[in-house]
């Protein structure tokens, strides 16, 4: 695919305009700095590669903002002209269909909120906002972030950017995959149990998942209340850092955010990859286990001498509860999701199937029927299940008490540790089709992520080698709030490795030639 | 059919979901008060449960539970938290309601009411805070949703089965609602919905000590519909027991306008509400310091004040316990007391005729306690007799005028001068030849009804003591 066009055939616009594309945030917001191209250059040269790619590739958007978008770079080319150097003014992203935006619909990846229009903006999209960031579009999810592979989507599947027929991995796959064909410098995700590092890692960017708290979800459609964090989907380390910098702190609009300092986390990256006296745990529950690909665990393998090539100390633990972990998820999260979608019912601004002579209980019954997919389903129901009474001791109560004993897990070995690392994903993005008849397969997708997100730790997925083409992902995993640590780990691995350089076949796609 | 209260004995609980008159609503910044307000027009996306949105706890809320604990002199424990009680209905915006389960914010603690001269202590089980829902009206073809009332600040307070006369739940509503409006927690009004109250009601046999089959009664609109429904569901189930019927455990409705309650549905249908920790608000913690700051908050709470109305006053109990439970008539009463008033004289003008006219709704904001204690002071300083101070107080009540201004306007000031009454007194002698001879043969009780006369003539100027010595004069 890269082979089809030749460079020499591009005028010099269509040349810049290629290369716009190219770029992640740092060395873009240097060139608007300069003033060698507009923020308006930057959004149309994305918006026009979205056009020409996105529905012949990965189909990742389900809401191409352009208007908006083009509006927007207008304020920020009035912002740049002013001299203002925000980090991120006229940088162009791509939001996941789960965050609000004000007049724009935002469906969450669902049928029953196809025709939803928010009347305000979420804190989130908010500060990108004022950040001077510049909203390209929304992409496509798994439904109301339920899946690993974004085929749970209520409106179409996306694909993987390396390759078509395999899925990008869920549930921010949308995301993912925009990042991996290049269609915008950056994106946000969301993470429950995974949502943000797995599909980084099938899709071969950065995916950080923040500790709980860190970032406002004001704003974000809850699936599971107690799990939901938001993060970036970048092409590096750096990236990440700088958007960690826009969007983490304290809002009073979230009870659950947590009030400490935010650091400036590029701060934190240094220029030399070393890891001198670093002490990083390796999970014995994360390696040689049943259902890791044997190609995941070969480039685990490489990762962690890698590692221990630039200074850090590794070491064996355990993280005994790590097998619960996928139980424990799929009783709390389920439970929470089942109230919090409990309000889709017809009634108000969700899908409302109201035929004649129809009751209230009718309403209910076909506005959700139809509206909801048959994972969203199966979830409300394991959830109801395990909160009825007569179940919840034995189910919710049991996977809080269990949940508690993984957190503690990780206490112990961060009493020792100041990381934990092992792969995101015990295996590489599948064939479209290959997993959705059996959901268990699928959960497993999950395994290594679960655990931190039931602890309320940050993570970070970020590419650590190729089987058959496909990226494999390596996660670091930190202590509560300590973004920082993971941030400078990963970031000297990536700096001293050559896996985020690769480009997938779409990201070498020319929005030229393919029109 | 014997009457139930020689052969059973009523159980009666008490459920009442009280208003907070908070600022703004439980979870967000709109207006808590939408009285008279359009609907759906003191809504949000975070009142309206649109997606993406969380809640944020109202501090004032919070305390206005922990102060109505304090002043009940309950339990108030360290640690609570909120729960989502799950249960869909289109007036429930996000198909939960955000209260409390496990751990209220307040255990126990007891009202005491006086009835029939007799004072004891109602025991309540808990009292913990939660979110109120929208408002349904059904109109032909169709519901209508008003969701102003969704998210305002409502406390749940329930009693233990601890009552066991409609009198009883009567007195414990009025001492609950003089507590509420005390501490300025709530307006606690009844008829605007700010005080709801659900019954539970079960007949024993005398000398049982096993619960009966509670029934619960729901639209109780005012006090007095209350204890009618209690009086009403006593007598029915003391019927059904006599006829050998069981009373099936259900939940009845009562129907002001026809005086009866009607099944609304049985327990069979009872919800699972699946309640769980509310993950997006942090358990809430209530230390010490938090409580003394609170504590000292407190206003005299009605117990303590008619204690000291009948010491510092003199009142008797039922004096004492009318003014005490009403914070308007407390305040009046202290003021014109305060103002130079006899306190017995004031008691009874705010427990009669002011009472009155401020239970009619009559607007009184202009009037206050230097008028009252003017008031009596002309009638205890012979300017105007007791008729015509009731005459006069109306206007200025309304009017906010001085009582001595309107007395002279309206012509109504006594007359003390004897001069000036003998004139009516000798018509009044010359018109009631009979009653003059009654007097003269003996019947010293005659010269009531001339006074009367007389009053009747001067249109009840003549001052009755004048009056009285100028007939004796006159017909000795």
């Amino acid at each position: 695919m890269a082979s089809s066009w030749s460079r020499r055939s591009l005028s010099r616009a269509q040349n810049s305009a290629q290369e716009l594309t190219q770029l992640g945030i740092r060395a873009l917001r240097e060139r608007l700095a300069r003033r060698e191209v507009s923020a308006l250059e930057v959004a149309r040269a994305h918006l026009d590669r979205i056009e020409a790619l996105d529905d012949r590739t990965v189909r990742s958007l389900i809401t191409v903002t352009r208007e908006h978008a083009e509006e927007q770079a207008h304020k920020a080319d009035a912002r740049l002209k002013e001299g203002d150097n925000a980090p991120l003014l006229g940088i162009p992203m791509i939001l996941k269909d789960v965050l609000t935006t004000r007049g724009i619909p935002t469906t969450a990846g669902s049928k029953i909120l196809e025709r939803f229009k928010p009347i305000e903006d979420g804190t989130i999209t908010r500060r990108l906002a004022e950040a001077g960031t510049i909203l390209l579009g929304k992409a496509n999810m798994d439904e109301f972030a339920m899946g690993s592979s974004t085929e749970n989507s209520g409106f179409f599947p996306t694909r993987n950017p390396w390759d078509l027929d395999c899925v990008p991995g869920g549930s921010s796959g949308g995301s993912a995959a925009a990042v991996g064909a290049e269609f915008a410098a950056f994106a946000l995700g969301t993470d429950t149990g995974g949502s943000i590092r797995q599909p980084g890692a099938l899709c071969g960017v950065v995916g950080l998942k923040p500790t709980y708290g860190r970032v406002s979800r004001y704003g974000l459609i809850a699936f599971a209340s107690s799990l939901d964090q938001i993060g970036p989907l970048t092409r590096s380390v750096e990236d990440a850092a700088l958007v960690m910098n826009a969007i983490a702190g304290y809002d009073p609009c979230d009870s659950t955010s947590l009030q400490a300092p935010v650091p400036d986390y590029t701060a934190s990256l240094s220029s030399e990859p070393d890891l001198q006296g670093m002490r990083l745990a390796l999970p014995r529950e994360y390696f040689n286990v049943e259902g890791v690909e044997p190609g995941v665990d070969v480039a685990m393998k490489a990762a962690i001498k890698h590692l221990e090539r630039l200074g850090a100390k590794l070491e064996e633990v355990s993280l005994p509860h790590t097998r619960y972990g996928l139980a424990t998820y799929y009783l709390i999260a389920p439970a929470e999701c089942s109230a919090n979608l409990a309000r889709y019912d017809g009634v108000k601004y969700s899908l409302s199937v109201r035929e004649p002579g129809a009751g209230l209980w009718d309403v209910y019954e076909n506005s959700r029927g139809l509206g909801f997919g048959r994972e969203v389903k199966r979830r409300i129901i394991l959830g109801t299940y395990a909160l009825s009474s007569g179940y919840y001791d034995a189910y919710y109560l049991k996977a809080q008490k269990v949940r508690t004993l993984i957190k503690q897990d990780f206490d112990t070995v961060f009493s020792r540790f100041d990381a934990v690392v092992g792969p995101t994903s015990p295996n590489v993005a599948f064939a479209l089709g290959a997993k959705t008849k059996d959901p268990l397969a699928m959960y497993l997708n999950d395994l290594f992520t679960i655990p931190t997100s039931l602890a309320g730790l940050p993570g970070i997925s970020v590419p650590a080698g190729m089987v058959d083409g496909l990226p494999v992902g390596l996660q670091i995993i930190g202590k509560a709030l300590d973004e920082a640590t993971v941030l400078r780990i990963a970031h000297a691995y990536e700096q001293s490795t050559e896996w985020h350089t690769l480009r997938s076949p779409v990201a070498q796609m020319s929005a030229v030639t393919a029109r | 059919m014997s009457s139930p209260s020689e052969k059973y004995e009523a159980v009666i609980g008490l459920e009442c979901h009280v208003q907070l008159a908070t600022r703004s609503k439980m979870f967000c910044g709109c207006p808590a008060d939408y009285a008279g307000s359009e609907p759906n027009t003191h809504v949000c996306p975070i009142c309206l449960g649109m997606p993406g949105v969380l809640p944020v706890m109202n501090r004032t809320a919070v305390e206005y539970t922990l102060m109505t604990g304090l002043a009940l002199n309950a339990d108030i424990p360290e640690a609570t938290k909120f729960d989502r009680k799950n249960y869909p209905y289109p007036d429930l915006v996000k198909g939960y309601q955000i209260s409390q389960y496990d751990l209220p914010l307040v255990k126990g603690g007891f009202v005491e009411i006086t009835v029939e001269d007799e004072t004891r202590k109602v025991q309540l089980e808990r009292v913990h805070l939660e979110e109120d829902t929208g408002k349904l009206t059904h109109v032909s073809g169709g519901s209508l949703v008003d969701f102003n009332r969704s998210g305002v600040p409502l406390m749940e307070m329930v009693t233990r089965p601890d009552l066991n006369t409609p009198a009883e739940a009567r007195a414990y509503l009025r001492k609950l609602r003089a507590i509420l409006r005390t501490l300025g927690v709530s307006g606690a009004d009844m008829e605007k919905g700010q005080l709801r109250c659900d019954v539970n009601v079960s007949l024993r046999p005398k000398g049982e000590t096993r619960l009966g089959t509670k029934v619960e009664v729901k639209n109780l609109n005012s006090f007095r519909s209350v204890q009618r429904a209690l009086e009403y569901e006593i007598e029915r189930q003391a019927a059904a027991l006599d006829a050998g019927q069981t009373i099936p455990q259900e939940t009845r409705g009562w129907l002001e306008d026809r005086g009866v309650t009607v099944s609304q549905r049985s327990k069979e249908e009872a919800h699972d509400y699946r309640y769980f920790a509310e993950p997006d608000l942090p358990p809430v913690f209530v230390d010490q310091s938090w409580l003394t700051t609170l504590r000292a908050r407190l206003p005299e709470l009605p117990d303590a004040r008619r204690a000291r109305y009948m010491t510092a006053f003199a009142l008797g109990a039922a004096d004492a316990d009318a003014l005490s439970t009403d914070q308007w008539a407390a305040r009046l009463f202290e003021d014109t007391v305060a103002a130079g008033a006899d306190a017995k004289k004031a008691a009874n003008w705010i427990q009669n005729d002011v009472g009155r006219l401020h239970d009619s709704g009559t607007d009184g904001h202009a009037f206050d306690a230097t008028h009252l204690a003017e008031l009596i002071r002309l009638v205890d300083d012979g300017v105007i007799g007791i008729s015509a101070a009731r005459q006069v107080l109306p206007t200025v009540f309304e009017s906010g005028r001085s009582p001595r201004t309107v007395v002279d306007e309206l012509g109504l000031a006594q007359v003390s001068d004897s001069s000036a009454l003998e004139a009516a007194v000798r018509d009044v002698l010359a018109a009631n030849e009979a009653a003059v001879q009654d007097y003269r043969a003996g019947k010293l009780t005659a010269i009531n009804f001339l006074k009367g006369q007389v009053m009747k003539a001067t249109r009840g100027k003549a001052n009755p003591a004048i009056a009285e010595d100028l007939l004796k004069q006159l017909l000795a």
